[in-house]
């Protein structure tokens, strides 16, 4: 399957455009995924020697892209002009007992965030969302973007962080909890209750 | 029956993998009587479309998005010399 008579000096030709169009995809910003592109790239020139086949190039450069995007999303989350959300303290952090009462009920009422349409309301949210990855500790945000950003199945997330997949599925719900309590701090579902 | 507490878990793993026959039955139940449950539910949709569904809306608008020609430049030249200083040739 490997194609070793694919000269580094051709990744760039051959395929730039595609990882450019998968990076401009998930960052939506030109130069930002022009900027992955030449991570991803020198990255693979770097470990050239190591990449032993059994995947094409592409996949091989698309695996690269996919990480150097997530830890863009994750800078961007950091240096993001919106109010830093309050940390979930660890990985391993139980959040029910926050959340539900000894009964195992909400202890307080869950919001409606509605279901924006508007293509400007769903990007402001999505911004919100992303720089709210920056409360999750590093490993949940990693787990949770290659689920939800890239996309990937628990079998690759399982090899990938080496964890199992009940892991996997917990750690996920624990994420999706830290990130819906910041996005309601930030304001998702505001406008719904004042209309 | 179920607390809201096994229902959010449950809701959550829908996302990431098919439930049991008794999970899905159970969840259905609750969420019926539960509406605070069902917002939730709601929730972890909105947030799933907001990554996963503009993702790949994005991806068809940028289908014919290509590395700009001064792009390509700037960054071959940055391989070219990345090549020069240490990268070997595979044997």
């Amino acid at each position: 399957m490997s194609d070793l008579s694919e000269a580094p000096e051709q990744w760039l030709e051959k395929h730039g455009s595609a990882l450019y169009r998968f990076a401009l995809a998930r960052l939506r910003d030109p130069h930002k995924a022009e900027e992955v592109v030449q991570d991803t790239l020198v990255a693979a020139l770097q470990s050239h020697a190591r990449f032993a086949g059994g995947s094409s190039v592409r996949t091989w450069l698309t695996g690269i892209l996919k990480h150097k995007i997530m830890d863009q999303f994750r800078h961007e989350a950091r240096t993001s002009p919106l109010e830093a959300p309050e940390r979930l303290s660890s990985e391993n952090q139980d959040v029910d007992d926050e959340l539900f009462d000894a009964n195992g009920s909400w202890r307080e009422n869950v919001s409606d965030w509605g279901n924006p349409e508007d293509a400007l309301e769903r990007s402001q949210l999505r911004a919100i969302l992303q720089h709210c990855l920056s409360a999750l500790p590093e490993r949940l945000s990693r787990l949770f973007m290659l689920s939800e950003v890239m996309e990937e199945s628990t079998e690759t997330i399982c090899q990938e962080m080496d964890v199992s997949p009940t892991n996997v599925w917990t750690m996920l719900y624990r994420a999706r909890m830290g990130l819906r309590q910041c996005l309601e701090q930030n304001g998702a579902g505001r406008a719904r209750k004042q209309g | 029956m179920l607390t809201c507490k096994d229902a959010s878990h449950l809701a959550s793993h829908r996302q990431d993998r098919p439930l049991s026959f008794r999970e899905r039955w159970g969840l259905r139940i609750h969420l019926w009587m539960c509406g605070n449950c069902r917002r939730f539910e709601r929730q972890l949709g909105l947030m799933r479309r907001l990554l996963r569904q503009s993702s790949r809306d994005a991806e068809a608008e940028v289908a014919d998005q290509a590395l700009s020609a001064e792009a390509r430049e700037r960054i071959g030249r940055v391989l070219a010399e990345q090549q020069s200083h240490g990268g070997k040739p595979s044997a």
